[in-house]
């Protein structure tokens, strides 16, 4: 696992309070991991915190996924 | 018109996390006052308050992680982790979790809070300020409105009923509770969970109460004196923190499922002074008014009241207009009645001292003991052969008990609570 992933998928652990197991790269945050809206604009702070990276509005709505998260931060990082 | 029964009863207070633990310390004349130390007080006049003390449970500590998970936590202000422990306590000590829809259609919410997310509020101010409106959590809003109190205990128990808040400053409680009961007594709903909490102990709470000069700040070194209620050495209240609520239950239904029953809610009575922003007009006619009215739809004489829990706020001021009120009412001995304040063991709670103390007078009731108010050394001069039970509880049967609650903005409330048989 990149340390981009591994970063990412320990603030969805923390941020959502579920076990570790389950997020996998296809786990959507509402629909396998339990959160609502306002859960996922404050997972897209703090992956915009951890990565210093800046996710405008249009590209959060389409962070689906741990794997969408992750493409991105790695996208943006290059 | 429908009566109304108390079948549940939660309490956090700065005397702990629990109601049985918080009577036994109160009648104990322990104090919940204490110096502040979660923030910097060296510029502050005031440096003491009533603080909810956490911990990892037991002991009457509180431990958060008992009511709510950490990651629930950081959704909400302080005030409504309050507002839900007090409302989770009273809930299950009521026993009534229905899992039917209609069950849960017929059963509402109404919490208030003075102030509300202050803390948040403030802590908010000074991110967007260093960082900018992109730090701004999306739980900001939804964790410092007040009503959300009442969203959150709906969602938690799917109580579908009315749904409601009250703000009404140092009354809220004492309004909550009485409003709660009128939406039972008119068949809005047959259980209601009522009350209020606070969290305002935070730099902005303490700086602005201070600026209103209603603080104590003689007492800095010695907090458990600090909350002295009619005493000649009183100079201000002491802010307090914390949660209570009740469980209100039209009476023929708690009798059907043979539910505990603590007590009737017989009087409520509400007045407006129509003075002054903060001060109370020195006749006491708004609290009186109050009294009255709630006595009128008990339908009791004043002989028949035998405990009065103050509003006793332990400013100079206050106290003894309020005194007056109760002896223009029910004469200079206060017909034979004991009143005290239980304000002088965990301060002023604001939204939540209504609600804690008509919970501090149901058990009274129950338990047939006067609660004591702490620090009443030397009586002010003109207190007269009062039975202001200084120091120490003491035993009393206590059929009917009256509590008084006056809010910022001449707000008034009294609550008549009475024993069924």
């Amino acid at each position: 696992m990149s340390d981009v992933a591994a970063s990412v998928k320990k603030i969805v652990v923390e941020h959502l309070g579920v076990d570790e197991a389950k997020v996998v790269d296809s786990a959507s945050f509402i629909d396998d991991l339990g959160a609502d809206s306002l859960d996922t604009v404050e997972l897209v702070m703090a992956f915009e915190e951890e990565f210093g990276v800046e996710i405008p509005d249009d590209a959060a709505e389409k962070i689906l996924t741990v794997k969408d998260a992750i493409s991105f931060i790695e996208e943006s990082s290059k | 018109m429908r009566r109304v029964v108390i079948t549940g009863l939660g309490l956090v207070t700065p005397l702990g996390d629990g109601v049985e633990h918080n009577w036994s310390r109160l009648l104990n004349s322990e104090s919940g006052i204490k110096a502040i130390d979660s923030f910097d007080v060296s510029d502050l006049p005031a440096k003491i308050a009533g603080v909810v003390e956490e911990g990892e449970g037991g002991g009457g500590l509180f431990n958060p992680s008992a009511y709510l998970e950490p990651k629930e936590q950081r959704k909400i202000d302080r005030f409504i982790l309050f507002g839900v422990a007090a409302a989770d306590q009273a809930v299950r000590d009521s026993g009534w979790m229905p899992e039917d829809e209609e069950s849960q259609d017929r059963t509402g919410v109404l919490i208030g809070s003075g102030i509300g997310g202050l803390t948040s509020i403030s802590e908010t101010e000074d991110l967007i300020r260093e960082r900018g409106p992109r730090r701004i959590s999306p739980f900001f809003i939804p964790a410092a409105l007040i009503n959300l109190i009442s969203g959150h205990v709906s969602i938690r128990f799917r109580f579908r009923g009315p749904n409601h808040a009250v703000v009404t400053a140092c009354a809220t409680g004492a309004h909550a509770i009485g409003d709660a009961a009128r939406l039972i007594m008119l068949d809005d709903a047959d259980v209601m969970v009522a009350g209020g909490a606070e969290a305002a102990v935070c730099r902005l709470g303490i700086a602005g109460f201070s600026a209103a000069r209603a603080l104590s700040t003689g007492f800095n070194d010695a907090p458990e004196t600090a909350s002295r209620p009619w005493d000649d050495g009183r100079d201000g209240f002491v802010m307090g923190e914390g949660g209570g609520c009740v469980v209100l239950e039209e009476y023929e239904h708690a009798k059907r499922r043979g539910a505990k029953i603590y007590a009737e809610v017989t009087g409520y009575g509400m007045s407006g002074d129509a003075h002054h922003i903060t001060a109370p007009a020195a006749d006491g006619n708004g609290g009186f008014r109050a009294m009255k009215a709630a006595l009128k739809r008990a339908n009791l004489a004043t002989d028949q009241i035998d405990y009065i829990n103050a509003h006793g706020t332990s400013t100079p001021l206050g106290d003894m207009i309020e005194l007056g009120a109760v002896k223009r009412l029910m004469g200079d001995d206060l017909g034979g009645a004991s009143m005290s304040s239980t304000k002088s063991a965990v301060g002023h709670l604001l939204g939540a001292a209504g609600a804690v103390e008509a919970i501090y007078s149901v058990l009274a009731i129950r338990d047939s003991m006067l609660p004591p108010t702490l620090n009443l050394e030397s009586p002010s001069e003109n207190v007269g052969p009062v039975d202001l039970v200084p120091l120490k509880a003491k035993e009393r049967k206590i059929k009917h008990a009256l509590s008084n609650s006056f809010g910022f903005g001449g707000t008034n409330a009294s609550l008549i609570f009475s024993a069924v048989d």
